[in-house]
């Protein structure tokens, strides 16, 4: 499989996956004092 | 609010943060979004210019305000009083902004360190500013260009992560 960096859009779209797991991340360890 | 007043030294060194972040991403961007690109597009007689002259002068601000990023705000959490929580990405505390400014830490540490100890030194071998055999000069500059691209991969997320630190949680 091509390394999805080597490109800019394959880039910027692995930028904002990671970005969505993250805020899934964040919201589920600051579910237990507050979040959003 | 008074100058001078420990709030205020916050906001100083949110403002150097702030402006040294700019610089840095905004360089790291002017690498992925221009300068590669458009390498390929340039005629080979000119393309000199590009790597003897422009890049060693973006590469020097590049790293500097990388590092200046960080030392200003690992400065501006411990000011606050949440550098232990952030670096812990709130699993110490339950909050939500401590996990987002923790994990926009930690991406931001993992792409300094890119910078000073990766990029910076293939850069180097592939610009031809140190000594290194001339066969080493394309894999040098892909591993520069692949982490570079991993630092803009990054930025993403990091950016969400600081902002929403500041105003979601």
């Amino acid at each position: 499989m091509k390394n999805p960096l080597v490109s800019l859009p394959g880039t910027i779209l692995m930028g904002l996956i990671i970005l969505v797991v993250m805020v899934v991340v964040v919201e589920a360890i600051g579910n237990g004092g507050g979040g959003m | 609010m008074h100058y001078l007043d420990y709030d205020w030294l916050i906001f100083i060194f949110r403002y150097l943060h702030v402006i040294s972040g700019v610089m840095w991403i905004g360089l790291l961007w002017y690498f992925n979004f221009v300068q590669i690109p458009t390498m390929p597009k340039i005629p080979e007689e000119q393309r000199p210019a590009v790597t003897g002259h422009i890049a060693p002068e973006v590469l020097f601000w590049f790293r500097w305000s990388a590092l200046a990023t960080v030392v200003t705000g690992l400065i501006l959490a411990h000011m606050n009083g949440y550098l232990t929580d952030a670096l812990a990405i709130g699993l110490t505390d339950h909050n939500g902004r401590s996990a987002a400014i923790g994990i926009g830490m930690w991406m931001g540490l993992i792409m300094a360190f890119n910078v000073w100890f990766i990029i910076w030194p293939k850069q180097q071998i592939a610009l031809g500013l140190v000594e290194a055999d001339a066969s080493l000069k394309p894999a040098a500059g892909r591993i520069a260009m692949l982490f570079s691209r991993t630092n803009t991969m990054l930025s993403i997320p990091m950016l969400y992560a600081m902002v929403s630190a500041q105003n979601l949680y």
